[in-house]
Parts: C-alpha cells; sequence; structure tokens
C-alpha cells in the first residue's frame, strides 16, 4: 500500500514539455530515498489546463505543482514527499491563500467545471486496467449484458438525448436503433477518432487519459445493435492514443473484458484499431469506413445511411470518442440523470478546447447550456495583456465566427447554428481585437481547399475560387461586387458539396460576412485592415513628433529600411527616424522594438 | 471474465489505492510529522502502519492519511495528530508502529481517545 500518489500528466501538452521525464526524475530520486515502496509515481491522462503544464499532483496532499522542470524534482522528493513540507513556490499560485492551500476543485478553472467524458482523466493511470474497473469501469457492460435487453439499453440511450459529439449532433439513440433494426450476418461498431478540426483536442485527451472507456461503450454499442466486431480509426499522428488504445485493448483481452461469452452471457465482441494518415475528410462517416476498407478516403452520397450500408455493406453504427466516453455513466446513473444536464435539446455536457488568445489554455467540460461569457471570462481566465474580446470561433473549418454580442446565448447545438456557428467537435478558439477577420475566414479556408479530397466540384472548385477572392480582399484589390459573389457562391457550395466537409466549408466566411461586414467593407473600400493583420494594407509609421531618435529600430530593422532624418521634435535631443516604405517587409520588428510607442500602424 | 463477482474483486482490490488520489473533505485526517524531528524519531514506519492498517480496514475513502511538517514538540516524536470532522483534535505522542491498530481501532473507527498515548497523557 503507498502512502503517497504523484500524478504526472502524460498527455500530449505535458509530454511535449518534457513530462515523462518528470516521471522518471521522481522515480529515480525517490529509489535513492528508499522511497519507492511508499511513494507511487502514476502517469496519467490530460488534466486540463495545458497552459500551465507540466502538471503534478500530489495526493493525499491533493498539491497541484504547475510548470514543473526536471530541476525541481529533487526538492519536491526531499520536501513533500520525504518531509511533508509542500513546496508552496512551485505551486500553482491560484490555489494558494494566505496560510491555506486551496483544493484544485475550487479553482476557477475547475469550479465551474462538471466532468463526465473527462471523469478519469488526469486520476487514473490510463495503462493500468485495475485503475479503471476500480472507478467502477466496466460494469456498465456488464449490467447491460447480465440485466438489460437490447431494447432497454437502447431505450435508455433515446431517453438520456445523448447527441453525437463530433460535431453534427445526430441521437445516439436513434442511431443505435436504425442499425439494430436491419437483419445481418454481421454489424459492426466503428469509433470516429479521427479528431481533425484545427484547435480540437478532447478526443486524443479521452484516448490517452480513459481508453478503456471507449472500448467499453463499443461493447455496449455492440450489444445494442447486434455486432461483434469494431473499429477505432485513429490518427496515426496521436501515437500515445494509438499506444494506449493498443495497451488497453490487451488488458481487456487478458481479462476477458473483450473477445468471448463475455461475463459468460455468450455475447462475442472484439476492436481492432485502423490508423488514419490524417486527411480531414476522413471524419466524414462515408469517407473514414471507406478508409477503413483499405480504399482511398472519399465520401460516398447518402443515402443508404451506414445503418443500413456501412462497413463492408453492412449496417454499421458510427460515433465519436467524446460521445462513447458518455455512455458507460448514462447505463450505471440512468438516463435521468444524464438528462439533467443541459438545455432543453442538448443533454449533458460537452468538452471544448479553449485556445487561441485566453489565458487559461486547456480543455473544459461544461453543462450544454453555459454561456460563452462564463467559458471566456470565468473558466479561460479572459484574454491575455488586456486585450477586448472580438469573437470565438467554434466548430473550427466548419463552424463560425461568434461575436461578443452573442456572448450570453447559452451554448447547446441549436443555438449555435441559430447564430450561425455550429457546435463542431467543440475547438473553441477565442480572438481580440488584434485579429482581422477577413484573415481568420482565410485561414480557415486555406485549411479546407488544402484537405478537399476532390471528389465533387463544388467543394473541390468552389472552395479555391472562394479563397482567391478571400486573397484579393486581403491585398487590396477586392470590390463590393466581389463580397455578393462571395456570399452567393458560399451558398452553392453549402447547397451542392457531396459531404459534411463540404457543406459546411463557407461557415467561416458566411459567419464574418455576417457579422464583421465591415471589416470586409474597410479591406475593400478603404484598403485598410482594421487589426493591422494583413501585411499588404498595412504600413508602419514612426511619429517624428514622439521618436526620441534612439536608433533602437533601426537596429532591430532585418531589412535596412529605417533610418535617421534631419528633423529633431521640439525638446528632443536627437533627430527622429522614418520608415522607407518601399523597403519596408511589414515584420513588425520595430513596432514590438520601440519603448515610446512612437511607432504606428498606418 | 466470466462474471460481475469477478469483475466486483478486481475492483475491491484496486479501489483502495485510487481512493487515495481523490480528494474528499469530509474524510477524518491523520497527520504524521515527517520533519527531519520526526523522521529521526521513526515518523516513516508510524505513517506506513497507518497506511497499511487504514487499507487493511477498507477506510481509505473514509480517512485519509498525510504528512505534516514541524509542529514544535519535537522531544514527543513522532508526532500524530487525528482530525474527525466535528471532533476535537487529538494529539498523539511518541507513537510506535506497534500502537498504530489501536489508534485505528478505538478512535478513527470507534471515537474512544486512546488516552495514554495522547500528550495530556504524558505530561
Amino acid at each position: 500500500m503507498y502512502r503517497s500518489n504523484v500524478l504526472v500528466c502524460g498527455g500530449t501538452g505535458c509530454t511535449s514539455s518534457h513530462s515523462l521525464l518528470i516521471a522518471e526524475k521522481l522515480k529515480e530520486e525517490l529509489a535513492a530515498r528508499g522511497l519507492e515502496k511508499e511513494v507511487n509515481v502514476i502517469t496519467t491522462g490530460c488534466f486540463g489546463l495545458c497552459a500551465l503544464g507540466p502538471i503534478m499532483v500530489v495526493y493525499p496532499e491533493g498539491s497541484f505543482y504547475s510548470m514543473v522542470k526536471v530541476e525541481d524534482v529533487p526538492e519536491i522528493v526531499e520536501e513533500h514527499l520525504l518531509k511533508g513540507r509542500i513546496v508552496t513556490r512551485l505551486l500553482y499560485q491560484e490555489t494558494v491563500e494566505e496560510d491555506t492551500i486551496k483544493s484544485l476543485n475550487h479553482t476557477t478553472f475547475y469550479e465551474k467545471q462538471h466532468r463526465v467524458a473527462l471523469r478519469n482523466c488526469g486520476v487514473i493511470d490510463p495503462e493500468k486496467i485495475d485503475d479503471y474497473i476500480a472507478n467502477d469501469g466496466y460494469a456498465a457492460l456488464g449490467k447491460v449484458l447480465t440485466e438489460m435487453s437490447r431494447e432497454e439499453v437502447i431505450q435508455t440511450m433515446l431517453d438520456s438525448g445523448l447527441r453525437g459529439r463530433g460535431g453534427a449532433g445526430f441521437p445516439t439513440g436513434l442511431k443505435w436503433k436504425f442499425a439494430a433494426a436491419n437483419d445481418a450476418d454481421q454489424k459492426y461498431v466503428c469509433c470516429n477518432a479521427d479528431e481533425g478540426d484545427p484547435g480540437a483536442f478532447m478526443d486524443r485527451s479521452v484516448l490517452e487519459g480513459d481508453p478503456h472507456v471507449v472500448l467499453e461503450a463499443m461493447a455496449i454499442a455492440g450489444y445494442a445493435i447486434g455486432a461483434s466486431k469494431g473499429y477505432i480509426y485513429v490518427r496515426a499522428e496521436y501515437p500515445i492514443a494509438v499506444k494506449r488504445l493498443q495497451i488497453a485493448i490487451d488488458q481487456a483481452h487478458e481479462y476477458g473484458l473483450l473477445g468471448e461469452d463475455i461475463f459468460g452471457t455468450g455475447f462475442n465482441f472484439d476492436i481492432a484499431l485502423r490508423l488514419g494518415a490524417g486527411a480531414f475528410v476522413c471524419g466524414e462517416e462515408t469517407a473514414l469506413m471507406t478508409s477503413i476498407e483499405g480504399k482511398r478516403g472519399e465520401p460516398r452520397p447518402r443515402p443508404p445511411f451506414p445503418a443500413v450500408k456501412g462497413l463492408y455493406q453492412k449496417p454499421t453504427t458510427l460515433n465519436n470518442v467524446e460521445t462513447y466516453a458518455n455512455i458507460p455513466q448514462i447505463i450505471l446513473k440512468g438516463a435521468d440523470w444524464f438528462a439533467s444536464m443541459g438545455t432543453e435539446k442538448s443533454k449533458g455536457t460537452k468538452v471544448f478546447a479553449l485556445g487561441g488568445k485566453i489565458n487559461n489554455t486547456g480543455l473544459v467540460e461544461v453543462p450544454m447550456g453555459t454561456t460563452l461569457r462564463t467559458i471566456v471570462e470565468e473558466i479561460g481566465g479572459g484574454i491575455p495583456n488586456g486585450k477586448k474580446f472580438k469573437a470565438a470561433q467554434t466548430g473550427g473549418p466548419s463552424g463560425g465566427c461568434i461575436p461578443a454580442e452573442h456572448l450570453d446565448v447559452p451554448i447547446d447545438y441549436d443555438n449555435l447554428i441559430a447564430i450561425g456557428s455550429m457546435m463542431g467537435s467543440g475547438g473553441l478558439i477565442v480572438m481580440d481585437e488584434d485579429n482581422c477577420m477577413v484573415d481568420i475566414a482565410k485561414f480557415f479556408l486555406e485549411f479546407t481547399v488544402d484537405e478537399s479530397c476532390g471528389k465533387c466540384t463544388p467543394c473541390r472548385i468552389g472552395t479555391k475560387r472562394l479563397l482567391e477572392m478571400l486573397d484579393k480582399i486581403t491585398t487590396g484589390q477586392g470590390t463590393l461586387e466581389m463580397l455578393d459573389e462571395m456570399e452567393e457562391l458560399c451558398n452553392y457550395i453549402k447547397a451542392n458539396s457531396l459531404c459534411g466537409l463540404g457543406q459546411t466549408a463557407p461557415n467561416p466566411v458566411l459567419s464574418t460576412l455576417r457579422y464583421f461586414k465591415d471589416e470586409y467593407i474597410a479591406h475593400v473600400v478603404d484598403h485598410k485592415c482594421p487589426a493591422g493583420v494583413c501585411k499588404d494594407l498595412l504600413k508602419y509609421v514612426i511619429d517624428k513628433n514622439v521618436c526620441f531618435g534612439c536608433g533602437l529600430c533601426a537596429k532591430r530593422c532585418p531589412v535596412n529600411a529605417i533610418t535617421v532624418t534631419d528633423y529633431t521634435a521640439p525638446g528632443k535631443k536627437k533627430p527622429a527616424y522614418e520608415i522607407d516604405s518601399e523597403k519596408c517587409i511589414k515584420c513588425g520588428a520595430c513596432f514590438e522594438a520601440c519603448k515610446f510607442k512612437a511607432i504606428y500602424k498606418g | 471474465m466470466k462474471s460481475l463477482a469477478e469483475l466486483q474483486a478486481i475492483r475491491d482490490r484496486a479501489k483502495a489505492q485510487l481512493d487515495l488520489r481523490k480528494e474528499n473533505p469530509n474524510a477524518a485526517r491523520v497527520l504524521v510529522g515527517m520533519a527531519t524531528c520526526g523522521i529521526a524519531a521513526g515518523a516513516r514506519p508510524v505513517l506506513n502502519a497507518f497506511t497499511e492498517e487504514i487499507a487493511k480496514r477498507s477506510l481509505t475513502d473514509s480517512v485519509t492519511v498525510t504528512q505534516t511538517g514541524c509542529i514544535g514538540i519535537c522531544q514527543y516524536e513522532p508526532v500524530v495528530e487525528i482530525e474527525i470532522p466535528g471532533q476535537e483534535k487529538v494529539t498523539y505522542v511518541k507513537v510506535a508502529p506497534e500502537m498504530v491498530p489501536r489508534i485505528v481501532n478505538d478512535h478513527i473507527v470507534h471515537h474512544n481517545v486512546v488516552t495514554e498515548y495522547t500528550i495530556g497523557a504524558l505530561k
């Protein structure tokens, strides 16, 4: 029995800042002091507060160490683990109050969260099946197989109101019901772990932090629809997730929780991994299944829907990772419990990946219906450097921008669509006054142009033409007519594309046109970029009456575009400098360097 | 896995260790002084004895065993403080591992303070 548990985050974020080295060093230091049998070092999944990584939490005290360095480890071992003196200096400072130390759960980042899908992330060791079982793991599968009929399982899912967390929000119970209704000699259960939205990483965190929950939920789905085989389609660029999934599958086999005659009920279910090469379109369900079959990942028209003809032309149900992560809890705690959270049409919680101009970058899980303001200002800790909120982008390349006027809208599937965005997988990128909305639209469109598979014309050529127009606007060659033309093209692409990729690709353009038309007009009519982002419309100017003539800007300029003039402002001792706009490459180095704010964007 | 009972057995075995990783504000707390003075006087075996005893009696979800620094009565180390919610804090002194099962049984489980081990008895 260990007296102390040290949890070190082994999610991708913390791993990239060397958390695994920290865990190694910990074990080394503990062994050197003969503490290895008293103190347990556990590598867990993501804690969510990625901005503060690498993260280390010591129980039973619950001390939350943030931004830990390898050099800090000896001190933590010597002081805290040996002598019981918490190293306050290294704690997450929000948990430190004068004399006492606050629980992590009472910090503003965690207090408003409600963790269902992420409940085991940062708590259990994802590579130990016993840890998962200790936290009620596989109990839902046991209950389903021994106490519930297939119909009861599907009815529970319908009653819970769970909707697909991958973005479109289709009711999960209905999906299962359709697949269950089709008779076939073989059916399949698939898991969409091809998380592709720029800025979204909740599926990765579930796979890395709690892989067994996905396996358990897939087996439950298998029982409900009558399938004996499952595939997890995960992108190869998530190596930690792939590794932990494989370990989890092997362990579940060893315990007989996958395989034949599970719990002695005669139910057989097995899961295999399929690695995706990282094409965005493979997150679309028909393309995903085509890719599993070993063919080129391209979508096909629906109907027939996967519930009728899916993988290998057999009835298939396909759900997203986060959707699965909710299911065992729904079975154990009941549909009513789940339906008690959220809004009328969107039940439960949703995980958001907070990114962009926000203090607490990371993963947050909140009940549906939480306002954007709560997420951004409270949990997210607001915007750095006292800048003003301009918009939040949800849903990645399929979603749109939500302006400040809609900060108080309760977030759920339907409200987001009503204000021109969508839930998507839950990426939430915060933008401040320094972001140009035309540039943002262009960024996402560049992504979809790259990722369009090319099978259908509206998407392949339409998005390309749209990008060309945006290019013209950001370089000062746009016209007002172009804005109308763009809108028309957007609606055409939406209406005529084959799959979800094309049908949603114009959303970033449409939503910015809707809420930030003035910025488009500034680009087109005044040839100005109000946020100072679009380089072709930008000019750096030195205010000669403010310039002290220190010459720092000239030293920093990489192209020698700044020279001294013969003008000395009244009250100044040295002559002012000026920028040759012909030579200037608009890198902004002088702007950053000037201590007197004498340089402005014109 | 052939039965729910098998799953339950694994769960019971693994749960005690997992309970240590959760915050439980209502739990009784056993604080063992582990500063230099405490360690020198033999606080580590005492701390481990508490951990083992609590696990053995399946009390991990209602009792946390934690270390603390020096409370300033170094001559009486190893010092152990027990805080049960709603009751006064009790300080045991010169605690040895052999005394631990009785403290757990009498005080933590049955709420009878083992008076002869407390700081009051010594003075």
